[in-house]
């Protein structure tokens, strides 16, 4: 019981105030790091300040003492108890080239099927073509696809190399914001337990397998790998990370395998989520790129070999990215070779 | 937290409890729109930089003034929310801020996730599916909230204590009993507390008969709750009773000093 609360109060005031001026410090300059005797010092300010809002807690002399010590407690709190780690140093390239590539690998189950619901996209794209061919507009929902295939590869040769000069910029910016949006979008729609983003990869397939259908059947195959592979082999694999990242956030939100609760799996799976949604827009911010100034020449500016083999080996450098980088494995290849 | 209530009460390792307020849908739209503002503004400002690169080539001045407006509408929450602490302008502006469920400091991905989420609490406009979701929450979470375990509350604020409103910085016999005080601040719950100060405080809007009668029950429940010596209530009515315990139970020293 408190006796006498002027006096209380008038003891423990210089002790709130220290709290409070450590507080403002810390919470001005978050990457501020406490010497081992300030950190004691916060600890025991914080108990002492807990201590005297216990003490007023069931007392009348609430609100007014109660309203002025649940703040102070309540930052004192978040500070000391913070889920944050310790502020780290930022590092990009090992973020890129070791933690990215790991995460993928971890959450692999989410990409594969991830690539199956595209996959059974595509499936469904070229069977609605192939049994009827009036589906068209309703599956390819863009203008310059709808025409028959051959006559926009005619268009597209007679082009010259300086006729796009000029838009490669702003079409790059377009492409790059636009994917980036739609990743997002494919990661969000995780919430709904993955049943968006399921969807929404299948539909990607869908358009995906009938343009390809409705350009192999017009006997325009080459071009169509000249003109998708280049951007296409890392701008899908792409869509389909941020897909990986909206199955994670699904399957967390069931909670299938595991008897952690709701706040752990989330807690636990958030970092790698954001790891592939930002591993998956700096693929496409390159996939922007390639497919402005690149993907839009065809022959006679750029040889169809050319780009197919670009886009291939593309590929295949960036699949090897995803399944070896981060393993370690040429500094083990190194102590190997060390005398 | 219990039932609808938008008080949201956390209880530290330590056993203490706290509350927070949650914030309701109208003040965290209002702050949306606030911050729907200051990106506009922004914008603008981010536009006039693009001239330069108009001089040089217009197609780079549209493609930076793209990727800007990108940065722009997807960035400012992510680096408003981690670098001020969970408030952006408005939630700033409006005392708002987003914190971890547990009252702890948010996390980067938390902020991202609930953030991205924007995408889907947003469809179809004016965040229609946040908004059903966070009146069917009872921690009035949007999806983004839920996905990232956060919560958005009203910035703890120090009360503002009027103590001259009450009139009680008139002599007070209780004084001269410091251990009955203390007995008094232990057993009158809070609420009773605060109906007696704001019983104060708005005694001049009571009719006279109800203002007699509310005094009167207020201060037989203080007698009962701490009894003071006859020599101490002797003489003084039921609304001096009421200002002398109010007295003695929101005296601070800094209240004193004020009085004095």
């Amino acid at each position: 019981m408190i006796v006498d609360i002027e006096r209380f109060v008038e003891n423990e005031t210089p002790y709130w105030r220290e709290l409070e001026g450590m507080l403002d410090s810390l919470e001005r300059d978050s990457g501020a790091v406490l010497h081992l005797d300030e950190a004691r010092r916060l600890h025991y300010l914080y108990q002492r300040a807990s201590s005297a809002l216990a003490r007023v807690n069931h007392m009348a002399l609430a609100p007014q003492l109660r309203e002025t010590l649940e703040p102070l407690v309540t930052r004192a709190y978040t500070e000391i108890h913070q889920g944050r780690r310790q502020a780290q140093r930022l590092a990009p390239f090992h973020w890129f080239f070791a933690v990215f590539p790991q995460t993928f690998r971890r959450q692999g189950w989410a990409f594969w099927l991830a690539l199956g619901a595209t996959l059974a996209g595509c499936a469904f794209g070229v069977a609605a073509l192939a049994l009827d061919p009036d589906v068209k507009p309703y599956i390819m929902p863009f203008p310059h696809l709808l025409g028959d295939p051959s006559d926009r590869v005619a268009e597209e040769e007679q082009a010259e190399l300086d006729d796009r000069a000029g838009s490669h910029a702003p079409f790059a910016a377009m492409l790059m914001t636009h994917n980036t949006k739609v990743s997002m979008m494919t990661l969000a729609l995780g919430v709904t337990f993955g049943i968006g983003t399921l969807c929404m990869l299948f539909y990607n397939g869908v358009i995906l397998g009938a343009v390809a259908f409705d350009y192999i059947r017009a006997g325009e195959g080459v071009f169509l790998s000249g003109w998708l592979l280049p951007h296409g082999s890392v701008e899908i694999p792409a869509i389909i990370l941020a897909g990986q990242a909206g199955l994670v956030l699904g399957r967390t939100l069931i909670g299938w395998g595991t008897s952690d609760n709701l706040r752990s799996r989330l807690r636990k799976s958030r970092p790698d989520i954001v790891t592939l949604i930002f591993g998956a827009a700096i693929v496409l911010i390159w996939a922007g790129i390639v497919e402005s100034f690149f993907s839009q020449y065809h022959e006679p500016v750029v040889p169809y070999a050319v780009k197919i083999l670009f886009g291939t080996v593309q590929l295949v450098v960036f699949y090897l990215f995803l399944g070896l980088a981060g393993r370690g494995i040429g500094l083990r290849w190194l102590r190997r070779d060390a005398p | 937290m219990t039932g609808r209530s938008l008080r949201y009460t956390i209880e530290t390792p330590e056993g203490i409890t706290f509350a927070l307020y949650l914030a309701g849908p109208t003040s965290r739209f209002l702050a949306w729109g606030i911050d729907m503002l200051a990106k506009a503004a922004l914008f603008t400002l981010l536009s006039y930089t693009a001239v330069p690169f108009g001089i040089v080539d217009g197609g780079l001045a549209v493609a930076y003034v793209t990727v800007a407006y990108f940065f722009v509408d997807q960035g400012y929450s992510i680096a408003l929310e981690y670098g001020w602490r969970g408030q952006t302008l408005g939630k700033r502006l409006l005392g708002l801020r987003v914190i971890d469920e547990q009252g702890l400091r948010l996390a980067f991905s938390q902020v991202v996730v609930r953030n991205l989420m924007r995408f889907v609490d947003g469809i179809p406009f004016f965040y229609a599916v946040g908004g059903v979701a966070m009146v069917l929450s009872p921690r009035l979470q949007r999806l983004g909230d839920y996905a990232a375990n956060t919560i958005v509350v009203r910035a703890p604020r120090p009360a503002s204590f009027e103590f001259a409103r009450t009139g009680s910085a008139k002599y007070n016999s209780f004084r001269a009993y410091p251990h009955i005080e203390a007995r008094l601040r232990q057993k009158v719950p809070p609420e009773m507390a605060a109906l007696a100060l704001e019983t104060l405080a708005r005694r001049e809007s009571l009719a006279p008969a109800e203002r007699l009668d509310l005094m009167r029950r207020i201060a037989d429940y203080l007698r009962d709750c701490a009894p003071f010596p006859t020599e101490a209530t002797v003489g003084i009515t039921d609304e001096q009773y009421l200002r002398n315990a109010v007295d003695s139970l929101f005296r601070t020293g800094a209240s004193k000093r004020d009085a004095a």
